[in-house]
């Protein structure tokens, strides 16, 4: 069987809240290690944008133990790696290793969460090499693009600010800051850790318990409430200038549904259709394969806590722009206008279907849908429940889903470019 | 130590397979030698732009229908074209793995070339270049790579001039197309779950009746040894200052070609050549810590292709911007005099080989990765190159290293390129 189910699943929460989720596999000696914490750039405030972003990079830049090197030290020698990244909502973790070494990926992972020492130094060298990234991301139109996307969308909503922060927010970090962020906020309560790969299921859940088991933090506060989002008036555009650049990069879009909403599948089908299918759905047949206006054109439906983006993404030719912007404007008005036909619904639902064997090819694809399930309480037999769920959905219903979240006269546009 | 068949159909086609029974998935790839090396002025970038029309559909499977085939399936497929190949795979369920044979084998012979899908094409294949003309990464490597190649075809980027994507007709993609997508041009490699037997009849049955063609022209001519570093910098938009740093190096072939490999890893971390899958941090390399660590750079990597003739060896960083190129560079060279002067301990070659190891275990773990290996090699080296990969760089010893760097890592054997960012 590859599909992950119930029966080779071990699940077990700790008691001090961690659920830890062990799928073995011995097709390869070796064994992957990935997780989340419930801590994100929610908590993040505005002059200190970034915060946690930076504090979850920082756990690898030493600990009591072991300084920044000595700590790669361990993991390059043995060819294994670690690595921490702070997300909206979550801070997720992410290692690899030979089966040998799986004890010390859950050493080290321990140690870096439990006693960072974020050393005064290394916090300058990070930050230095951050505002470099921010640099380069100020010159990118498809960051750009973005960025404007997520702040004419969300407005005061937190997913209109960037988990990275500015150059501005970056540089008011004190290590004071860093210290307290982590103090306050890092715990295991609501902590998931999925181990795949060629270990027993006993073995692993032991191994974790051993790790971190002891840990707790009282002071460890429930995940914030998001805010309503108000709905848009009407379109919105931006176009930011980036001199010098030789192609455009276009997002269009809106709010979607959030990754538990009851009409988030017929809504990701339906994103199939719009943007997925083939070299790309319509989006990509009407803007690159019909009128060759882009190299890439595609949609994107990003699920997630809240209300993630439901967004059509491409990159043109500057003097192309207004013309790939009224094709894609046009296809989500046919979209929202018209049920998709019988032939596409079958097509969607069958490519759906078939790609979930090859989604369970790696380990590292196996811990996602682990993470997946119990990210979102979907239930242990999720994967195995979801070609029924899929071949169900009608187009009726993904029309209805489609004019609930995207409507063609209140879109979000953002352009960047020359 | 693999369970492996390999054989040449009579029409001149290669084909391996190997049976893996993990999952019911089947990967298929098939490999043409014809890549950017294969182009002269005129048509460079023709490799790439053929690729693209394999998607443009054939009388059998006309555009639009195939891709959505292969869709329906639930699988995946792509391809890629590189300095010396051009490669096509699909990953699907096992049952339907009947599809890929088919398509493979139909458009090896029967794409269509429609110049109106042409003439469209030319303008997605423009805006990819100018997709990468935005990075400046890009822009100097093209730089670099023309100045480290006077005479020999690597001298142009795999997406080719501008001038030439403007310019070249429906006629020179077809001729290119028929004169190198040919049986006996070609390496068919399928792992997944399948019987080796039964599959080998179903690649003859799809595959066997393609005629041979001619051998193909090869155009590369042999680059002079260089005489002396060149230099060259970019200007353009941004805040950042790049360095690259290329060594002529030698071919896959070459018996320096694994202690060169066993000096990148040493030097700049380990390079991954599974085409999936993401590879080791390098906070521990010679350079990282002489460079990074140090604040001369924000970071630093390097690549060694293997390659059928000698490419390069490439040392790139970001130039930390509480200094001048020139300083990030002369910290780099003294890291490079170091491992000249002195040979590595016996310690350090055994770490370079256990990430090797940890490497090769993480690619063993998808089936495409596995098929992959056995084209990929296939096409610069043969299968026993990646079969014997962990063996030669565990013979590579101290001294190799230390004789590899004085050989290679010499100033006037290599370009340094500058991208100097005009915003202030």
């Amino acid at each position: 069987m590859t599909i992950p189910g119930p029966e080779d699943i071990t699940r077990t929460t700790l008691d001090n809240g961690i659920t830890v989720l062990v799928r073995p596999n011995f097709a390869a000696q070796s064994v992957v290690l990935s997780g989340f914490l419930n801590v994100g750039s929610l908590y993040d405030p505005t002059e200190k944008l970034g915060l946690a972003q930076f504090t979850a990079s920082m756990l690898m830049r030493g600990t009591e133990r072991h300084s920044f090197d000595a700590l790669f030290d361990l993991l390059e020698a043995n060819g294994a790696r670690l690595g921490f990244r702070g997300h909206t909502h979550t801070t997720g973790f992410s290692g690899k290793a030979l089966a040998e070494d799986l004890p010390l990926l859950l050493d080290l992972l321990a140690e870096t969460l439990l006693m960072p020492a974020f050393p005064a130094d290394e916090m300058e060298k990070l930050r230095a090499q951050w505002l470099t990234s921010l640099a380069l991301r100020a010159q990118d139109t498809a960051e750009m693009a973005e960025l404007t996307f997520d702040r004419l969308l969300y407005r005061e909503h937190p997913y209109a600010r960037p988990d990275d922060g500015f150059p501005e927010t970056i540089q008011a970090l004190t290590r004071d800051d860093v210290v307290a962020f982590h103090r306050q906020h890092y715990g295991p309560r609501g902590m998931v850790i999925a181990v795949v790969g060629a270990v027993s299921p006993q073995e692993a859940v032991e191994a974790v318990a051993r790790a971190l088991g002891a840990w707790q933090n009282p002071a460890q506060p429930e995940p914030p409430a998001l805010p309503p989002l108000p709905p848009l008036e009407a379109t919105v555009r931006e176009d930011v200038a980036i001199p010098g650049k030789s192609q455009a990069d276009v997002v269009v879009g809106a709010a979607g549904p959030a990754r538990t909403a009851p009409d988030y599948l017929p809504a990701m089908v339906g994103n199939t259709i719009l943007g997925r299918f083939g070299l790309m759905g319509r989006i990509g047949d009407a803007v690159r394969e019909q009128a060759g206006l882009a190299y890439y054109a595609y949609s994107e439906l990003h699920g997630g806590y809240g209300p993630g983006p439901w967004e059509v993404n491409a990159g043109v030719a500057p003097p192309n722009v207004e013309k790939a912007l009224a094709l894609i404007v046009a296809e989500i008005r046919r979209f929202v206008s018209e049920p998709v036909s019988a032939e596409e619904l079958a097509d969607a639902q069958a490519g759906i279907v078939g790609s979930l064997p090859l989604s369970f090819e790696s380990n590292q694809g196996v811990a996602g849908a682990l993470l997946t399930m119990e990210r979102y309480g979907l239930g242990l037999d999720y994967y195995r429940r979801l070609p029924d769920l899929v071949r169900r959905v009608t187009a009726e219903e993904i029309l209805q889903a489609a004019r609930h979240y995207l409507d063609p006269d209140r879109l979000v546009i953002a352009v960047a470019g020359p | 130590m693999d369970d492996l068949l390999i054989t040449t159909l009579p029409n001149g086609l290669t084909v391996f397979l190997k049976e893996i029974h993990t999952a019911p998935i089947i990967s298929h790839w098939v490999w043409y030698r014809v890549g950017s090396r294969d182009e002269i002025p005129g048509i460079t970038g023709i490799s790439h732009w053929v690729e693209h029309m394999q998607f443009k559909g054939t009388p059998r499977f006309p555009a639009g229908v195939l891709d959505k085939a292969i869709s329906r399936t639930g699988g995946t497929w792509n391809a890629f074209t590189y300095l010396d190949w051009t490669t096509f795979f699909e990953t699907m369920p096992a049952e339907q793995i009947q599809l890929a044979l088919d398509l493979e084998a139909d458009r090896m012979v029967n794409s269509t070339f429609d110049p109106e899908e042409v003439a469209s094409e030319r303008t997605v294949v423009i805006s990819e270049r100018q997709g990468n003309e935005n990075e400046p990464t890009f822009l100097l490597a093209e730089e670099v790579q023309a100045a480290a190649f006077r005479v020999h075809s690597y001298h142009h980027e795999v997406i080719g001039d501008l001038a030439d994507l403007e310019t070249m007709t429906r006629d020179d993609l077809y001729r290119h197309y028929r004169t190198y997508y040919i049986p006996n041009n070609a390496v068919v490699a399928v792992a997944g779950d399948f019987q080796a037997e039964a599959m080998l009849r179903r690649v003859e049955e799809a595959y066997g009746s393609i005629p041979a063609g001619e051998p193909p022209p090869r155009r590369a001519r042999p680059e002079p040894p260089q005489r002396g570093e060149r230099r060259v910098t970019v200007e353009g938009p941004g805040e950042t200052t790049f360095l690259q740093v290329a060594y002529h190096a030698p071919n896959a072939t070459h018996p320096d070609f694994f202690p060169l490999l066993a000096l990148d890893s040493l030097l700049s971390g380990p390079t991954n050549l599974n085409l999936f899958g993401s590879g080791l941090t390098n906070k521990t390399s010679r350079l990282y810590r002489a460079l990074v660590d140090t604040q001369y750079a924000v970071n630093i990597g390097g690549v060694l292709h293997p390659t059928i003739d000698p490419y390069l060896y490439t040392l790139h960083a970001i130039v930390h911007p509480a200094h001048r190129p020139e300083e990030t560079l002369a910290a780099l060279d003294a890291e490079i005099a170091r491992l000249q002067d002195a040979p590595p301990s016996a310690d350090e070659l055994q770490r370079a080989l256990k990430q090797a190891r940890a490497l090769f275990a993480y690619g063993s773990e998808s089936i495409s990765n596995q098929a992959f290996w056995m084209g990929y090699s296939a096409m610069f080296a043969e299968y026993a190159w990646y079969t014997a990969f962990l063996e030669r760089l565990a013979a590579v010893t101290p001294a190799d290293v230390q004789r590899v760097a004085q050989t290679y890592l010499r100033p006037q054997n290599r370009v340094v390129g500058l991208y100097l960012p005009l915003t202030p």
